[in-house]
């Protein structure tokens, strides 16, 4: 139906997390990302749902993709469909969350319903359609993506935990100047791992 | 009477939105779909132009709609009018531009979540006029794609050697390789904050100094 690209599932998803982090090297989510990184236990939450969320749209929207637009020959709506479907599965997931955990839901607060406006869902799922992944590779594309956005959010946490406290810092840079220049440092370290797994 | 009270809403809608309130320097809005793209002079522009036709068209149609919308469902609203508009440029750019739309890949798209775009829908087209909504629209997006357009020319022509393609270096330029890659976007975009917070500091004392100097 679909030719997928060649790619084992497991260093899909490797790939996802650490040589093409959604967050460090496709710059998605830098928004929510900067102003939710100085708080620790925030991070913590955003980071689970947004990769819960990536995870299940990315299965959904394939599904939608794959039988619903491709045989109708309404690509040119895919953008309009997708926010729909996004929007769709994240207040289902708020819903399913508040009946069984109530004090997840409490610990998610607010976050859930931002997430639908957070670019890296959206940019994972076009990510998806352009690479012409099969549902496997989508799932897992999907999942590595999120949990590598939550690794940097926390990695950058546990940075300005310390770094808010230095007075060091020069006055016009305090505050988002600085966090932006710890993400660039993140992201220079994490181009180290390019050479390990070869995957786009 | 001060000088500002005689500044005329169009004039101070353009002054805010190109520097005053630059969506960059300000709060960091909707950055991330863009800076992927800064590496290259010719694919920033054309994000930049997206962005600000964009931001204009839809606040100019939701400021149009405004009393039509009921509240609940004001959001998906302004997304879905932001998601049309983006389908009109992707539409065009993959008729006029096919080699620029495939480089650009899924950041045309992301042109929807940009939270430039939500942010100026909601914070000013839902409660002024279309005609000024529009206006700010445009200031928006230029202040927003000046600053890009700096990135970018300092990315491409340290990165590359080149501007808008055009080989500008000799051959015994060493290209920057950080320059092309993610890192250096994020620096350059704290280096562009920490000059215009230190700008703005020294406009805000210099102000204070002549006020104190006035009274005395």
């Amino acid at each position: 139906m679909i030719d997928a690209p060649s790619v084992g599932l497991v260093s899909l998803f490797l790939a996802s997390i650490l040589t093409s982090n959604v967050l460090l090297a496709n710059f998605l989510g830098t928004c929510s990302f900067i102003s939710i990184s100085k708080d620790f236990r925030s991070s913590m939450g955003l980071g689970i749902a947004v990769t819960m969320v990536i995870g299940i749209t990315s299965a959904v929207c394939w599904a939608v993709l794959y039988f619903v637009i491709k045989p109708l020959g309404i690509e040119y709506l895919s953008f309009i469909i997708f926010i729909i479907v996004i929007a769709g599965v994240v207040q289902m997931l708020e819903m399913i969350i508040d009946r069984f955990s109530p004090s997840l839901y409490m610990a998610l607060g607010i976050f859930l319903p931002l997430i639908t406006v957070n670019c890296a869902v959206l940019g994972v799922i076009l990510f998806m359609q352009i690479r012409k992944y099969n549902f496997p590779q989508a799932v897992v594309f999907g999942f590595g993506s999120g949990a590598g956005w939550w690794l940097a959010i926390m990695l950058l946490a546990s940075i300005r935990k310390k770094l808010d406290a230095n007075t060091a810092v020069p006055a016009g840079l305090k505050g988002t100047g600085i966090t932006l220049i710890t993400i660039g440092f993140m992201a220079m370290a994490f181009v180290g791992f390019s050479g390990m797994i070869a995957v786009q | 009477m001060s000088a500002a009270a005689k500044v005329s809403p169009a004039r101070k809608i353009m002054q805010d939105g190109l520097w005053t309130n630059n969506p960059i320097f300000v709060q960091v809005l909707g950055i991330c779909s863009t800076l992927a793209v800064t590496n290259n002079l010719r694919n920033t522009l054309i994000m930049v132009l997206g962005v600000t036709f964009a931001t204009a068209m839809g606040s100019l149609t939701l400021s149009l709609l405004k009393d039509l919308i009921p509240r609940k469902v004001r959001m998906i609203v302004q997304v879905l009018v932001l998601s049309f508009y983006v389908i009109i440029i992707d539409i065009v750019l993959r008729a006029y531009q096919p080699a620029i739309s495939k480089q650009l890949g899924p950041y045309v798209g992301l042109i929807i979540t940009n939270c430039i775009l939500m942010g100026r829908a909601e914070a000013f087209a839902a409660s002024n006029p279309p005609g000024l909504a529009f206006l700010d629209g445009i200031a928006n997006g230029l202040g927003y794609g000046w600053v890009l357009m700096v990135i970018a020319t300092v990315r491409e022509f340290l990165g590359f050697g080149s501007l808008f393609g055009i080989r500008i270096m000799g051959d015994g330029f060493t290209p920057w390789t950080i320059m092309v890659m993610a890192p250096s976007a994020f620096f350059l975009v704290a280096l562009a904050l920490w000059i215009a917070n230190v700008r703005k500091a020294r406009v805000a004392a210099a102000a204070e100094k002549a006020a104190k100097g006035g009274k005395a």
